[in-house]
């Protein structure tokens, strides 16, 4: 409907009687979730084009990665996704891993999944509470930080963190999960299904967010994969791809879930995706604390990445005592040459890292692929022919951060 | 279809664009030369036994001192309803640092080779709108590069050379005495010296 609209006045645009437009949206600006800025050339109130303008935040963190070893690069992953950065922790952890061929323990894997499916419900409900706020429901937003604050509270209780967590570790996850945190965080998944029903109460059919959302920038299952879109932004379009079920990483193959895709690929079916995601990640965390198994949480052939699990030995024969630091064993074998391409399913979408190793310590290049960045990439072609107003609707369902995108 | 596979089927119809294959930690690269890569990934896009629709990532690599020929520009592949990715390298020479574009292939190419563009000053021929992306448009040199260095080389970025005389011509505007000259030494700094 809205879509034969804006036709219509891209029609009227070749007359003389009124002119085009440019307006700066951002880089300060509340909608768009971020340093963004959007360069919007405008007929009325029709986009006739979309220049998105990124780097605002950019900081150099693959420069960074060639100058830093393997375990201090992953302290600046939490930066490039601030809202769920365990998931970042864990993606950049299972690329290594590929890259240095580490087994990581089964208990730390179920840990691993457990707490990357607790960052995707902090990014899905900071992105409904953004996203809601936005298109004009501001009651959604107070909800939603609700229930993200006892998830935060939970990471706090595990690494000392809410928000830059650096959880994981190169081989398995820095600390052990309590008894206190697994029953306190059995008891929220309890209850977590009736907060997002209550959600769906304010929104689901509320006639102001069906008129907003449906029909309003829709991309077909073909352009979505043209335009590289991943996570639940591709899934809306009714493409069934998700990088847990395609490439299974972690704990992934033991647990079951579906995944949710949608049919028409407009705002109200991301919506739904993510709405749907958050029901399977909830039943996700519900398998791997019944079946967390015991055992270490750190693989023992790491040892220049983590201390060892049960080999001191080999440490006290390297340990330099004296000065007070424990120097840890460098094994040369694992640092070959060559090179892998490990992707993750984050709440954003595909989060990939290529690493080239050239033998030493360090990566010789790393490139990380952000679904974020090519997320925007992909508005000025979501955008055109849009309304003002549907952009901003159209920025939130996307769901963009801008540190991950600028890196 | 496994990687190795997909490598051998690259090699029968291309014969003489495929350079080498390598295999690591069960992934599967191939390098080709530069000439006919359009050609090469459209035929992957396209061919119903390998259908690799997802251009996962694309980025470039710079390999000076390391390798005869210095860049190699990356296209990590993989095919969404047949389930199998595979990795293309082709090699650019830094003497003739350009490769052709693939955004008539992925549109989502288009940001992916503007990053590369910006970051290792690899050029892509037919793309609609080659700019910078990440950095300002002024800067000099591309960072990525192995000879670039890391901390900039002590010389400031012209944009923010700009500011600064911006801020003195606005320093007239200053009633309350509290501008502090950026210029200027701290105590901290001297320290650090």
């Amino acid at each position: 409907m809205l879509e034969n609209k804006a036709q219509l006045r891209l029609v009227k645009g070749d007359e003389a009687t009124h002119e085009p437009y440019t307006i700066a949206m951002g880089p300060q600006h509340p909608a768009t979730h971020g340093v963004l800025k959007l360069d919007l050339e405008l007929d009325g109130e029709t986009v006739l084009e979309c220049k998105p303008t990124v780097g605002f935040l950019h900081r150099g963190v693959e420069k960074l990665a060639e100058n830093l070893s393997y375990a201090q690069t992953l302290p600046l992953t939490d930066r490039l996704d601030y809202i769920a950065s365990m998931a970042n922790n864990v993606a950049y952890s299972i690329a290594v891993e590929k890259l240095l061929d580490i087994e990581v323990p089964l208990r730390a894997k179920y840990i691993r999944t457990m707490v990357m499916e607790m960052a995707r419900l902090t990014g899905h409900l900071l992105w409904l509470a953004t996203h809601a706020l936005d298109i004009g429901a501001m009651t959604v937003f107070l909800y939603c930080f609700r229930e993200r604050e006892i998830l935060l509270d939970m990471f706090e209780e595990i690494c000392g963190a809410r928000l830059t967590t650096s959880y994981t570790c190169i081989g398995g996850v820095r600390q052990d999960v309590t008894g206190h945190f697994l029953e306190s965080l059995y008891d929220f998944t309890e209850d977590f299904p009736s907060k997002i029903k209550e959600y769906e109460t304010l929104i689901d059919k509320n006639r102001i967010w069906l008129k907003r959302t449906q029909d309003v920038g829709i991309v077909s299952a073909e352009d979505a994969v043209s335009l590289g879109l991943t996570g639940p932004t591709l899934r809306g379009s009714g493409v069934d791809y998700d990088v847990r079920k395609h490439m299974p990483y972690d704990a992934y193959p033991y647990v079951k879930f579906e995944v949710p895709i949608g049919s028409k690929g407009d705002v109200y079916d991301r919506y739904r995706c993510r709405m749907e995601e958050m029901h399977q990640s909830n039943s996700i965390i519900r398998q791997c604390i019944e079946a967390l198994p015991t055992g270490p949480i750190r693989a023992a052939d790491a040892p220049d990445l983590v201390m060892p699990y049960g080999i001191q030995k080999k440490v006290a024969a390297d340990a330099t005592f004296s000065s007070g630091i424990i120097k840890l064993v460098k094994d040369s074998e694992r640092y070959i040459e060559g090179d892998v391409y490990v992707a993750a399913e984050v709440p954003k979408g595909e989060l990939g890292f290529y690493f080239v190793s050239d033998g030493k310590g360090v990566p010789y290049r790393m490139h990380i692929r952000s679904p974020s960045y090519i997320h925007i990439g992909a508005l000025s072609f979501l955008c055109k022919g849009q309304m003002v107003a549907d952009v901003i609707a159209i920025i939130g369902s996307v769901d963009v951060v801008l540190g991950e995108c600028d890196r | 279809m496994e990687p190795l596979e997909i490598a051998k089927k690259i090699k029968e119809r291309f014969p003489d664009q495929v350079i080498d294959v390598e295999e690591h930690r069960g992934q599967v690269g191939v390098i080709v030369k530069k000439d006919r890569i359009v050609e090469l990934l459209r035929w992957l896009h396209d061919d119903p036994a390998l259908h690799l629709n997802h251009l996962a990532d694309l980025c470039g690599v710079d390999y000076l001192g390391k390798k005869d020929v210095r860049f190699e520009v990356v296209y990590n592949l993989y095919s969404i309803p047949l389930r199998h990715g595979i990795r293309i390298r082709a090699q650019v020479p830094e003497d003739d640092c350009q490769i052709e574009s693939v955004t008539s292939i992925w549109m989502g190419a288009d940001w992916h080779e503007r990053e590369c563009y910006d970051l290792l000053g690899i050029t892509f021929g037919g793309h609609p709108d080659l700019r910078r992306i990440l950095l300002p448009d002024g800067w000099e040199g591309h960072p990525l590069r192995k000879d670039y260095p890391l901390d900039g080389g002590g010389k400031n970025w012209s944009g923010y050379d700009k500011v600064l005389e911006r801020s003195k011509k606005l320093r007239k505007y200053d009633f309350y005495g509290t501008y502090q000259d950026p210029t200027k030494k701290t105590g901290i700094e001297d320290a650090r010296e």
